[in-house]
């Protein structure tokens, strides 16, 4: 009797037809290494890798791909994804991959960099590879502080928010404001696609994933640079559950980083 | 092949294509810049890639990412901008991939001035960057022996997945001299080496990384970047002498100031003194052998830099308490010249004499 014409209870009833009868639904990416990441529970690095890593293979670039890690909870990101990978002084990510993209334009290359990284001691280096107008993808994780170091305040720590280094919490006449550096690099003729997303709920974590491939799809189409801003849970920092603190990235970050598209280049409007 | 009359910073970059250099990241600062300008106008027409960085931070990281790749790639700058580079420095050591600098020193420390000085042999020869290593450090005193080295320079950082550095001052990045071009060639044969980012086609993914968690495995890794100096040390002495068949004195200087006391020493000749002059190519490894042995021989060593004595301390350590050492250093951008060095000379026989009492030959005035 052929499977089709078999009910449900028949076919459980039968492991070697229920296994024959299952289909794969849901897979590693083939852009993942079957390594258990070394992330704390809660934290959003590991939804952002697999995001990435299904990005890559629609795509069909895993083969042509070279990822530059940062400094910071990320620094093994190399250990998690089955593309050439190299590890970049803390900040240096852009300058690093304008390294490689210069001499070898036909790969895809794509930096991963936390706040820290990115927003505080890399500035220069991501501002002038946005002037440029590199053809890279960045992809930017907001977790509002340094994880690795033990939860300091970074230049995205919220007004009032209390962190190792500001213990009395952020004020903003002492430390200034937090810094919206996506919406400043989308400024810039360079930048073909800046946007930002959330990883606090999973219509959230779709919406990241689109914008993930629009900034692989700005290199890919020569288009310019693309970046993703997403943000991030720190329940091991923050001193929150998990489920606390994907609650602090919709009640607090939200407001304070608002989300969405800050530049789509003409060509990627469409797919918008 | 007939000589051309080359400018040091111009005929770097040149040697540097004609060597196979195919990218050049830099940043201006005088008296280097004229190396930028030139790669700014040749790269391009010769389909190689030339990016003028934000800073030297960029430049040294940018010149990392294309190292990770197996291609071919150099920056150049001065003194402070060579401060900036130590990052990139110490995790392109770590990392084990080639990359060529070169550094033409100016007056320090701090801003300084834009004038020749040897200020860098401690922040090059000693500690380019964190941690425990030491660069290819080669100093040329000629622009033609500036060429040669830069011509040989990418295959001895591919050879060793090491850095290279060329270290000269403002003197000879400025100054003009005939030259004799080597042809074009590749480094690698063209090839990227097997350890090379490329994208993984068909192969496992590769990592270059200098992040070692494990203090075990942290400790293989020093191991065996110190195996590997241990191997340049013996392979990749370079050094001139001198007149150094029957001196009794020597002096030991490098880079320009090597060459003007050569000057020094065929003057002093003349009066009858027998003063050689031993003069260290490679900077790191020292050559230390060498010196050594022609110790054994001279009554006294006069040591000449522009700087407050650097290169001093590995003459000291090579010399022990066998023989007198004598300092003379200028600094600020003032180079010694030979009637600076030949008091020098008197005043370090007067400490062999004193050392030595009658068994000294005395010295002609």
């Amino acid at each position: 009797m052929a499977i089709a014409e078999l009910t449900p209870p028949q076919i459980a009833s039968r492991p070697e037809v229920a296994l024959a009868a299952m289909q794969v639904v849901y897979k590693r990416p083939e852009a993942l290494t079957e390594a258990y990441t070394h992330y704390c529970p809660g934290c959003s690095h590991g939804v952002i890798h697999r995001l990435i890593a299904e990005v890559i293979d629609e795509l069909g670039i895993r083969e042509r791909t070279i990822a530059v890690a940062p400094v910071g909870c990320a620094v093994l990101a190399y250990e998690y994804f089955t593309v050439d990978a190299a590890e970049a002084a803390h900040g240096r990510a852009p300058a690093m991959a304008t390294g490689i993209k210069r001499v070898l334009p036909d790969r895809i290359v794509f930096t991963y960099q936390g706040d820290g990284d990115l927003a505080s001691i890399g500035t220069n280096e991501i501002v002038h590879a946005c002037a440029r107008g590199e053809l890279l993808t960045v992809i930017f994780v907001n977790n509002s502080l340094y994880g690795m170091t033990g939860g300091q305040m970074a230049p995205t720590t919220l007004p009032g928010q209390v962190t190792t280094s500001s213990p009395y919490g952020r004020d903003i006449r002492q430390q200034g404001w937090p810094l919206h550096i996506t919406e400043m690099l989308a400024m810039m003729p360079g930048v073909a696609y800046a946007a930002r997303r959330s990883t606090h709920a999973p219509a959230e974590i779709r919406k990241a994933k689109k914008a993930i491939e629009l900034a692989f799809r700005a290199q890919i189409e020569g288009l310019g640079l693309g970046i993703v801003e997403i943000l991030s849970s720190c329940p091991t920092n923050w001193g929150l559950s998990p489920m606390e603190a994907l609650a602090f990235v919709r009640d607090k970050m939200v407001p304070v980083y608002p989300l969405g598209d800050f530049k789509v280049h003409q060509a990627l409007a469409a797919r918008a | 092949m007939a000589k051309t009359l080359w400018k040091g910073n111009e005929a770097l970059a040149e040697a540097a294509l004609r060597a196979g250099v195919k990218a050049f990241f830099g940043y201006p600062i005088t008296p280097q810049t004229e190396l930028l300008e030139y790669m700014a106008r040749r790269m391009p027409e010769l389909g190689r890639v030339f990016l003028q960085a934000e800073s030297e931070l960029a430049a040294i990281n940018m010149l990392y990412g294309t190292a990770c790749t197996g291609t071919p790639a150099m920056t150049s700058s001065s003194s402070p901008g060579i401060s900036l580079m130590q990052e990139g420095l110490s995790y392109i050591a770590a990392s084990e991939v080639p990359a060529v600098i070169v550094d033409i020193m100016r007056g320090g420390p701090g801003l300084g001035n834009i004038q020749p000085s040897q200020g860098d042999y401690f922040q090059v020869v000693k500690s380019a960057g964190h941690g425990d290593y030491h660069a290819i450090v080669l100093a040329p005193a000629t622009v033609q022996e500036a060429v040669d080295l830069m011509y040989i320079s990418f295959d001895l950082a591919f050879k060793y997945r090491h850095i290279v550095i060329i270290l000269g001052d403002g003197t000879l990045g400025q100054m003009m001299e005939p030259v004799e071009m080597p042809p074009f060639k590749e480094v690698n044969g063209g090839e990227p080496p097997a350890w090379a980012l490329t994208g993984a086609a068909g192969r496992p993914h590769r990592v270059i990384t200098s992040l070692y968690l494990s203090a075990e495995r942290l400790e293989a890794l020093n191991l065996h970047l110190q195996e590997k100096l241990a191997r340049i040390k013996e392979n990749e002495v370079r050094y001139d002498t001198t007149m150094v068949e029957d001196a009794e004195y020597l002096i030991v200087a490098f880079g320009t100031v090597g060459r003007i006391a050569q000057s020094a020493v065929r003057q002093a000749r003349t009066t009858g003194l027998k003063v050689g002059l031993f003069r260290p190519i490679t900077l790191w490894p020292f050559p230390e052998r060498e010196l050594d042995a022609l110790i054994e021989r001279v009554q006294g060593v006069l040591v000449v830099e522009m700087n407050a004595g650097q290169m001093l301390e590995d003459v000291q350590r090579v010399v022990k308490d066998r023989v007198p050492v004598h300092f003379l250093g200028r600094m600020g951008g003032i180079i010694p010249l030979p009637d600076d060095i030949l008091p020098a000379l008197h005043t370090l026989c007067g400490l062999v004499r004193s050392r030595n009492g009658h068994r000294v030959r005395p010295v002609p005035a």
